[in-house]
């Protein structure tokens, strides 16, 4: 595939990993945001190509992952009604509630279905106008033009069956939080490529600045992430502090405006709870009030649900870069993957999950992905 | 759920802005796009496509800037080692 295949190279990933050697004087930590670029680290084998000095933490950009309990709860509430058709990405299925998940109110006969778009949801509104159709509307910077999309299509289309469950965050007030955490060791992030494909990079400026940390735009493929890795290691070492762009074949300064226009026509910047970190001011987006009526937290009442997350559970410091998974006390005998306090078992590499079986730590410490 | 994948445009459905899809080939699979969100793209391009929405349009030359980057590299490294 054209823009895919030549960016896994191995000759050019080996060119890459031998200069990331050849620059590298002593250790640093970096923070790749994004879920995805963990999922290509790991199944490349990309965090073994580097230098012992380089170290990679994986940081909060899954939106499965800091999806709050509560909402969860909310999801599974409005899914168990007999008159609602719910529709997800098939990540969520698997995530816990306080007492089941997505999939166990599939088993006990409620009708929840897997979508690749958030348009394939207003399309079964519009074959099931005796049903109300929810979409499960989670996602960072990334999916909400294709939310945003999604309502505002319905209104057009006056398709009044269609709501969404919003639990959609916002990358650069997360930045903000891990930094400004008095334990932080990060030292420069990777930011992540699809979410200022549609944001463009401006607002990273600010961040870069304040707080004295490299920020590079990286793409997903190997090259991708090695070159974005090279590029930032080469800024501490040279003690520069900017924001650089490694994957402008996507991604402009400005962003997606056409995106953008809709985005903060539909949405608007409100507070989130973050699972495991709490609330993050200005972090998140809600529906404005030209869109209210599609708003399922309003429509089915469950705007008044509200849990906390279990005491000990950790997931909130994994998520900042400042523990490991196993550093937990509840690793591998409360939380497990089949019975897990925290979704970051998701996301877990298998010989982590080997760990568990075998006692043994195949490299030292598990990974998490996404 | 983040992920996005390069396809190319084999065709467009004219239609409003909101609605304008069109045909994308991903290495051989085929579905329908939005591209309500790239109004300059035309057949023949690469879009940048996240669950069912184009969000960019490939820029070729762009694109090729990490090869060019390597091969400038190893110009100077050549360059080095004769000196």
């Amino acid at each position: 595939m054209k823009y895919v295949d030549e960016y896994r190279d191995r000759e050019a990933a080996e060119y890459f990993r031998d200069a990331i050697h050849k620059i590298v004087t002593r250790p640093w930590t970096l923070m790749e945001v994004c879920g995805g670029q963990t999922h290509s680290i790991v199944k490349y084998g990309i965090d073994e190509m580097l230098p012992g000095e380089v170290e990679l933490v994986h940081g909060p950009g899954c939106p499965v992952c800091v999806t709050p309990l509560e909402l969860i709860d909310k999801a599974i509430t409005i899914a168990s009604r007999p008159d609602v058709i719910f529709c997800s990405f098939g990540d969520m299925l698997r995530v816990p509630g306080s007492d089941k998940d997505l999939f166990m109110v599939k088993s006990e006969g409620g009708d929840v279905r897997i979508v690749y778009s958030p348009l394939d949801a207003v399309k079964i509104a519009q074959e099931s106008p005796d049903k109300e159709v929810v979409f499960f509307a989670v996602g960072f910077e990334t999916t909400a033009p294709a939310n945003a999309m999604a309502v505002h299509q319905a209104k057009e289309l006056g398709v009044n069956n269609f709501s969404i469950l919003v639990s959609h965050v916002l990358v650069p007030p997360a930045i903000e939080a891990v930094m400004s955490s008095p334990q932080c060791r990060v030292q420069a992030f990777l930011a992540a490529g699809h979410v200022c494909t549609v944001m463009g990079y401006n607002e990273y400026l600010p961040l870069a600045e304040k707080y004295k940390v490299p920020i590079v735009v990286t793409g997903f493929e190997p090259l991708d992430i090695l070159q974005g890795i090279y590029m930032t290691v080469k800024q501490l070492e040279e003690g520069r502090h900017e924001v650089e762009n490694q994957y402008a074949r996507s991604v402009r300064r400005e962003g997606n405006p056409a995106a953008q226009d809709l985005v903060s026509r539909v949405f608007r910047v409100v507070p989130r709870k973050w699972r495991g970190v709490g609330e993050i001011p200005a972090s998140g987006l809600g529906l404005t009030g030209e869109y209210a009526a599609y708003d399922a937290e309003t429509k089915f009442s469950v705007g008044n649900i509200a849990v906390n997350e279990p005491e000990e559970c950790i997931s909130g410091l994994v998520l900042q870069g400042i523990k490991k998974p196993n550093e937990c006390p509840a690793f591998g005998t409360r939380c497990t993957p089949s019975t897990r306090l925290a979704r970051r078992w998701f996301r877990m590499r298998a010989p982590a999950r080997r760990t568990i079986a075998t006692g043994a730590m195949p490299h030292g410490r598990p990974e998490v992905l996404r | 759920m983040c992920l996005a994948v390069p396809g190319k445009i084999e065709s467009i459905d004219a239609a409003d802005a909101t609605f304008r899809t069109g045909r994308v080939n991903f290495g051989g699979i085929v579905k329908t796009v939005n591209l309500a969100y790239v109004p300059e793209a035309k057949v023949g391009d690469y879009v940048v496509v996240h669950v069912g929405f184009a969000l960019s349009i490939v820029d070729e030359e762009e694109a090729h800037q990490v090869f060019a980057f390597l091969r400038e590299a190893g110009e100077l490294e050549e360059l080095e080692a004769a000196a």
